[in-house]
């Protein structure tokens, strides 16, 4: 008798055309179509959703949280990337 | 990463908590935070599935198609909030399987009210209206919970809780207005389920071991007298409004506090449930474990069947 135990899945839900799919949960399935299924089952119960997206938990890389200083101090100090850096003289306008 | 000892990583984790920054699944925690999330975290998922069984005892005996489509629906929307709580459990380190095996064999706890019977039909009513009205209650306050995924699920479980409890009044509401006899039943349902729902909020802040741990961690954002207190003072109104009586002679509205004064809860009945001794302890957990068991062939099924999909495809 088998005791393998359903991998776990993350799910991604589009909830309306135009806007991208979110992750909304995880779930475990014995297979992709069936984390679908499932997902359909439990996240979209009120029409939450258009598409669905799983991903097997295991195949997502993360960033450490730990690291996460020295990760995006490069872009704290290029404060010339916003357009609020610039000075815009009185009387333009459409910039 | 350079070395940094364990009182300044607890310093750190304190100062977002106190900034109120939430905290993720890879963010280094206590251990004690951890335990102490996935201890809660569980009982709260199995309170979901244990909860579905007092309800799912009346789905088949409900008195017309659309009270039965309605409490079908809630049930199954309890099997989803169970699920996005194991998973919360999960992103924790807890194992799923095990977890379930606590519930199993006793060692975990799980909400005390679902250890009472539900006799009759107004029970459906008293549960919406009460114990889903309780829950409302507790779960609020925990989306705004330190720890980000178990914040993130009660959001989702909060939204879906609301008509719950409606749907539990209606019913209350609808046998206090029909013959003496359906009036009599929810004013039954009422007395029975009054103070096992005032007992849902747990033990007094003088007797509440993890109260203070867990509000410095903002687990918690109220205690539970404070919780407590908020119930009675919007549901007597209710009670009033259909014509039942709360069955609590010392209950008197308090001009001054703006408050209602409820009489002494029976500390010594909450604690014998706790212990298992409540009236349904054992045949709740018994049928949990033979729904284990006889969905074991499903579950090996479903591993088979992804195994011959996998297969076919490859081939």
């Amino acid at each position: 008798m088998s005791k393998k135990e359903w991998p776990l899945w993350e799910v991604f839900i589009r909830s309306k055309a135009g806007l991208n799919h979110k992750h909304v949960g995880s779930l475990r399935a014995a297979d992709a179509e069936m984390a679908v299924e499932n997902a359909r089952d439990v996240y979209t119960r009120r029409s939450e959703g258009i598409s669905i997206w799983v991903v097997e938990s295991k195949n997502i890389h993360a960033s450490d949280p730990a690291e996460a200083d020295s990760l995006f101090e490069p872009a704290d100090s290029k404060v010339y990337r916003h357009p609020t850096f610039y000075d815009v003289p009185d009387g333009i306008s459409h910039m | 990463m350079k070395e940094v000892n364990l009182n300044e990583l607890e310093r750190r984790f304190q100062e977002k908590i106190d900034k109120d920054i939430k905290i993720e699944p890879n963010d280094w925690m206590p251990e004690n935070y951890r335990q102490t999330l996935i201890r809660q975290i569980s009982q709260h998922a199995h309170s979901e599935i244990v909860g579905m069984l007092p309800e799912g005892n009346w789905i088949t005996r409900a008195p017309n198609l659309r009270r039965k489509a309605v409490l079908l629906a809630k049930v199954q929307d309890e099997a989803g909030h169970g699920l996005y709580l194991y998973s919360a459990t999960e992103t924790l380190g807890a194992d799923r399987e095990e977890t379930i095996d606590d519930l199993h064999t006793g060692k975990a706890k799980y909400s005390s009210i679902f250890n009472y019977p539900t006799l009759t039909w107004a029970d459906m009513g008293a549960i919406g209206w009460l114990v889903d009205g309780a829950a409302i209650m507790n779960q609020v306050p925990l989306c705004r919970c330190s720890y980000g995924p178990y914040a993130r699920a009660m959001v989702r479980v909060c939204k879906e809780e609301s008509f719950h409890q409606r749907q539990g009044f209606e019913i209350m509401t609808t046998l206090a207005k029909g013959t003496p006899e359906q009036k009599a039943m929810a004013q039954d349902a009422l007395n029975r389920f009054w103070w096992p729902a005032l007992m849902m909020f747990g033990p007094n802040d003088a007797d509440s071991k993890h109260t203070e741990q867990s509000m410095r961690w903002k687990i918690k954002r109220h205690t539970n007298d404070e919780l407590r207190q908020q119930f009675v003072d919007v549901t007597v109104p209710q009670a009033e409004m259909i014509g039942l009586t709360v069955p609590d002679k010392d209950l008197k509205f308090n001009e001054t506090t703006g408050h209602y004064e409820y009489g002494e809860i029976n500390w010594d009945e909450f604690w014998e449930v706790v212990k298992g001794n409540g009236p349904c302890n054992k045949d709740r957990i018994d049928v949990r474990r033979k729904a284990k068991e006889d969905g074991a062939w499903v579950r090996e099924a479903a591993n088979a069947f992804a195994e011959k999909r996998a297969r076919r495809k490859s081939a």
